[in-house]
C-alpha cells in the first residue's frame, strides 16, 4: 500500500471482512481441496491397480516389445525395448506432421489466392472447396482416403499418374530424386549457398534496422541459396559430365518397382486427407490475413508509384504476414494434434504405438503419461518458436 | 462485338449487362480467360463422371435399408418414440424462445427449421423400420420444423411469463432429455450401450457443449483472478488439455476414469466418452469466454464498481453477460467442432454415425457388391454430417452479420 494512504488500524475491520485475507484463504481452501481431489483420486487409482498387481512402473520399457511395426525411419525389429519402439512411434508422427505441415501450407497459399482471385469461377470453385470439406469430419475423411487405397490394384496393374506416381495395393510409388556420382562436389555448392543464405540474412537485417523499417528477410536468404545451388547445379553437371542428383523414375520390375520412393498406404492417406483438411483452414487464414491488410495501404503503395508486385511484396505481404502467424501456428499444432487419428487408418504413429504398448503391458498409466508429455512437448516447442518468431516480425509501436 | 456500327443488332439491356459480368468477372485478362475456359472443362468432365457414377454404383441400398442402425443404432425400434418425443421437444423449446427473444435465438431456431426441413425432404423415401412405434422419420423432421416455425409467433404474442416458464424449462431441458432417452421413472430403461448412430453423436455433442459451458465460464473467469493459486490452476488445465489431441483425452477417459473412482466399478462407456468430451470443449469454451472478456472495455468494469456492485455483481451482472453474447458465434462455431469431433469416440469402441457406418460398409450381406458399398454409405453419412455443420455455420455467420451491424 502506498505511504499516502492513511493506515486503518488493524482492529477497525475484523479478519473475515478483509479482502486480502478472504483473498489469501480463498486460495489456500482451494489448494486443499484440489490436493484432496487429487490424492482421493490417486489413492483409488493405485488401489485398483495393485488389486490387478498392475503397480504403475516404468520398469516394461527395458523389455523387447515383440510386435513388429510396418514403416519406420529408424531401423527397428520386434527384439527391440518398448522405448525403442515408441521413440518410432514419436518420428513417425514427427515424419507425417512435418510433411503434412509443408504441403498443406503449400496448398492452403494456393486456395487463399484462389479465394481472393478475381475470377469469379475460380473463386467460387476455390469456396465450394472449402465448404465441403469443413462441414465434414476429418475421421470420416481419412477412413475414406484409407479405403480408396484399398482399392488400388496389385503392383503389376498399378494406377499410373504421369511417369512419376504408382498407386498399387502396397502403397503409393513416387519419382523420388537420387545423388550420383558428382553428388559430393556439389555438396560443397550446397554448404557454400548456405553460407551466404546466412550471409544475406544477416545483411538485410541490418540493413531494415539501419533504415528503421520492418521487412522479412528470410525470402532473400532463401532465394539466394536457390540460385547459388541451382548455379552449382548446372556448373558441376558441365565439369564432371554427370548431374550431381537426379529424379528417378520408379520402373515396374517382375514383382517390383526399382528406383523411386514408397510409402505405404496408411502413409498416403493420412497425408492426403491431413493435407486437404487444414489446407481448407491455412486457406482461409491466408485470405483473411490479405483481406485484413487495410485497403488504404494499397491505395498508398500504388499512389506512391509502387508497381502491383512491389505493393504485394513490400506492402501487402509483410503486414499479412504478421496476421496471419499466430493463427497459423494453431493450425501447425493442429494437424500435428490430428496425426493421432492415424490410428483408425493403422499408421504407426505414437497414439498407435502407444495404444499397442498399452494392450500389452496393461500400464496404462504411464503409457498415458509418456503420450502426454510428448504432444505437450511438441505444441509448447512450436508455441515457443512462433511466438518468438512472431516477436520479431510484430510492429514495434512508439 | 457488342456494338459493331449500325449493322448489329443492339442488344437487350439485360444482355448487355450479362455481357458485362462475364466479361468483367471471368475474362477480364488473358489468364483469366485460360483459367475459366479450363475450369468450366474441368467442372463439367467432373460433375458428368459423378452423375454417371451415382446413377450406376449399386451400394445405395446398403445405407438407406440400414438407416435405423446409422440413425440410433440398436436402440429398439418399439421405443423410437423417445428419441423423437426429445427431439420434438427440444424444437418447441427452441421455437417458443425465438419468439420471445428473437435477435440470436430466432437465427439458431430457423438454422434448426432449415435443418430438419433439409434431411425431411429425403427421409420421405425411407422404408419403415420394423416393429417402429413413432413418427415416420420424415414426418417427425416435419413436425419439428413445425414446431419451431410456429412458436415464434405464439413466443411473440404470450405475455412475459412464457419467459420464466422458459427459462426454468432450458434449466430442466438437458436432465429432461436425458431421462426420455433413457428412462427411468415408469419409463423402461434403455442401457447406453445400445445407443449409438446420429443419435449418439448428438446426445454426445450437446452434452459436451452444455455440461462443459459452468466448467468453461469458471475456468476463464480463474485464470483472469487475481488470485495466483487460481490462476495458476487454471491456465495449467487449459494449457495441458489444449496440448494435447481429443482422442488422447478420451483414450484418458476410457482408461484412467474407472481407475479413479473406488472398487473399480466399470462405468459407462458412455458416461467415459461424455466426460472425456466435457473436459475437453470445457478448456476451448474457457478461452473464447476469455476472449470476449478480454474484448470488453475497462470502462465497463470500472463502472460498475464506481456504481458500488462487488467484484461478484460485476462479473455475473455486467461483464460476463456482455462477454457471453459477444461470443455467441464463437460457441456455434465451437459447437460445430464438437459436432464433428465427436466422430474419434469410434477409437475407445463407441458406435456414433461413423461407426455405424462401418459397420454398415463390413455387413456380409454386401460382400457380393462389385468394389463395396463403402463409398455410397459414407457418401451419405457425410452428407448428414455435412447438411447439420453447414446450416449452423452460415447461422454463426448471420449471427456474426447481426452483431456487426448493431455496433455501428
Amino acid at each position: 500500500m502506498a505511504s499516502g494512504i492513511p493506515r486503518i488500524s488493524s482492529s477497525s475491520i475484523p479478519f473475515y471482512r478483509d479482502t486480502r485475507i478472504i483473498a489469501v484463504l480463498v486460495q489456500i481452501v482451494f489448494a486443499i481441496a484440489v490436493m484432496a481431489g487429487c490424492w482421493v483420486l490417486y489413492q483409488n487409482m493405485i488401489a485398483g491397480l495393485a488389486r490387478a498387481n498392475l503397480l504403475p512402473t516404468f520398469d516394461f520399457l527395458n523389455v523387447p516389445a515383440s510386435f513388429p511395426i510396418a514403416e519406420s525411419v529408424i531401423p527397428y525389429d520386434p527384439s527391440m525395448s518398448y522405448w525403442q519402439a515408441f521413440v518410432v512411434g514419436l518420428l513417425n508422427t514427427a515424419r507425417v506432421a512435418l510433411i503434412g505441415i509443408v504441403l498443406a501450407t503449400i496448398l492452403g497459399i494456393i486456395l487463399g489466392i484462389f479465394r481472393l482471385s478475381s475470377n469469379w469461377l475460380l473463386s467460387n470453385v476455390a469456396m465450394a472447396y472449402v465448404e465441403i470439406i469443413r462441414n465434414v469430419p476429418l475421421l470420416l475423411q481419412l477412413i475414406f482416403w484409407f479405403y480408396l487405397t484399398k482399392m488400388f490394384p496389385r503392383v503389376q496393374e498399378s494406377i499410373a499418374i504421369g511417369d512419376a506416381i504408382f498407386l498399387h495395393n502396397r502403397g503409393v510409388t513416387l519419382a523420388w530424386p537420387e545423388p550420383t556420382a558428382s553428388f559430393a562436389s556439389w555438396l560443397w555448392w550446397l554448404v557454400g549457398a548456405l553460407l551466404v543464405a546466412v550471409a544475406i540474412y544477416t545483411v538485410r537485417q541490418i540493413q531494415f534496422r539501419r533504415r528503421d523499417r520492418p521487412g522479412v528477410a528470410i525470402p532473400y536468404a532463401i532465394l539466394g541459396w536457390m540460385v547459388i545451388a541451382g548455379v552449382g547445379y548446372v556448373l558441376t553437371t558441365v565439369i564432371t559430365g554427370t548431374a550431381p542428383a537426379v529424379l528417378v523414375f520408379p520402373e515396374l520390375q517382375r514383382f517390383n518397382f526399382i528406383g523411386g520412393a514408397t510409402v505405404t498406404a496408411s502413409f498416403a492417406a493420412l497425408v492426403v486427407g491431413l493435407v486437404i483438411y487444414t489446407a481448407v483452414y491455412i486457406g482461409e487464414i491466408v485470405r483473411s490475413g490479405i483481406l485484413a491488410v487495410s485497403k488504404g495501404q494499397r491505395e498508398a503503395a500504388r499512389a506512391l508509384g509502387l508497381t502491383q508486385g512491389q505493393t504485394l511484396r513490400l506492402v501487402i505481404f509483410p503486414q499479412a504476414l504478421r496476421i496471419m502467424i499466430p493463427p497459423m501456428t494453431s493450425q501447425y499444432l493442429n494437424l500435428t494434434k490430428n496425426s493421432s487419428l492415424a490410428v483408425a487408418i493403422a499408421y504407426p504413429d505414437l497414439f498407435y504405438i502407444a495404444n499397442t504398448i498399452n494392450n500389452q503391458t496393461g500400464q496404462a498409466v504411464p503409457v498415458i503419461v509418456m503420450l502426454m508429455v510428448s504432444y505437450l512437448s511438441a505444441s509448447l516447442f512450436t508455441s515457443l518458436l512462433m511466438n518468438w518468431y512472431n516477436r520479431r516480425i510484430q510492429l514495434v509501436e512508439r | 462485338m457488342v456494338t459493331d456500327g449500325a449493322t448489329a443488332r443492339i442488344p437487350s439491356p439485360d444482355i448487355q449487362r450479362m455481357v458485362t459480368w462475364v466479361r468483367a468477372n471471368l475474362f477480364s485478362t488473358w489468364y483469366n480467360a485460360v483459367i475459366t475456359i479450363v475450369l468450366v472443362y474441368g467442372l463439367i468432365s467432373a460433375l458428368v463422371g459423378l452423375a454417371g457414377w451415382v446413377a450406376q454404383a449399386q451400394g445405395w441400398p446398403a445405407a438407406f435399408t440400414n438407416m435405423k442402425l446409422i440413425l440410433a443404432w440398436t436402440y429398439p425400434n418399439d421405443q423410437i418414440w423417445r428419441p423423437q418425443l426429445a427431439v420434438l421437444f427440444v424444437a418447441a423449446l427452441l421455437g417458443l424462445s425465438a419468439g420471445v427473444w428473437r435477435g440470436v435465438v430466432q437465427l439458431v431456431a430457423i438454422g434448426a427449421a432449415l435443418t430438419a426441413g433439409i434431411l425431411a425432404v429425403p427421409a420421405i423415401g425411407l422404408p419403415e423400420f420394423a416393429g417402429m412405434v413413432g413418427l415416420p422419420s420424415w414426418l417427425a423432421l416435419a413436425t419439428s420444423v413445425a414446431l419451431l416455425l410456429l412458436g415464434i409467433p405464439i413466443g411473440r404474442r404470450a405475455g412475459g411469463w412464457l419467459r420464466w416458464v422458459l427459462i426454468i424449462a432450458w434449466i430442466t431441458a438437458y436432465p429432461i432429455v436425458i431421462l426420455i432417452v433413457r428412462g427411468g421413472i415408469g419409463l423402461p430403461v434403455v442401457e447406453t450401450k445400445l445407443w449409438g448412430g446420429l443419435m449418439l453423436t448428438l446426445l454426445l455433442a450437446i452434452s459436451g457443449i452444455v455440461l462443459s459451458f459452468p466448467i468453461g465460464v469458471a475456468l476463464a473467469l480463474g485464470r483472469r483472478s487475481r488470485l495466483p493459486i487460481i490462476r495458476i490452476f487454471c491456465i495449467a488445465y487449459i494449457e495441458l488439455i489444449r496440448g494435447v489431441p481429443l482422442v488422447t483425452v478420451l483414450y484418458m477417459g476410457s482408461l484412467l476414469l474407472p481407475l479413479f473412482l473406488p472398487g473399480g466399478e466399470s462405468v459407462d462407456q458412455f458416461i467415459r466418452a461424455m466426460v472425456a468430451v466435457t473436459l475437453f470443449s470445457a478448456a476451448y469454451l474457457a478461452e473464447n469466454v476469455r476472449g470476449g472478456l478480454q474484448a470488453l472495455p475497462a470502462g465497463q468494469t470500472e463502472a460498475a464498481r464506481a456504481l458500488g456492485l462487488n467484484v461478484v455483481q460485476t462479473t455475473f451482472l455486467i461483464t460476463l453477460p456482455q462477454a457471453l453474447r459477444a461470443i455467441v458465434p464463437l460457441l456455434v462455431g465451437q459447437s460445430i467442432g464438437l459436432f464433428k469431433d465427436t466422430s474419434l469416440v469410434v477409437i475407445v469402441g463407441l458406435i456414433d454415425l461413423l461407426g455405424a457406418a462401418q459397420n454398415v460398409v463390413g455387413q456380409p450381406d454386401w460382400l457380393g457388391t462389385p468394389g463395396g458399398v463403402w463409398r455410397e454409405t459414407f457418401l451419405v453419412i457425410a452428407a448428414l454430417y455435412w447438411v447439420f455443420s453447414f446450416t449452423m455455420s452460415r447461422v454463426s455467420k448471420r449471427i456474426e452479420d447481426s452483431f456487426a451491424k448493431s455496433r455501428h
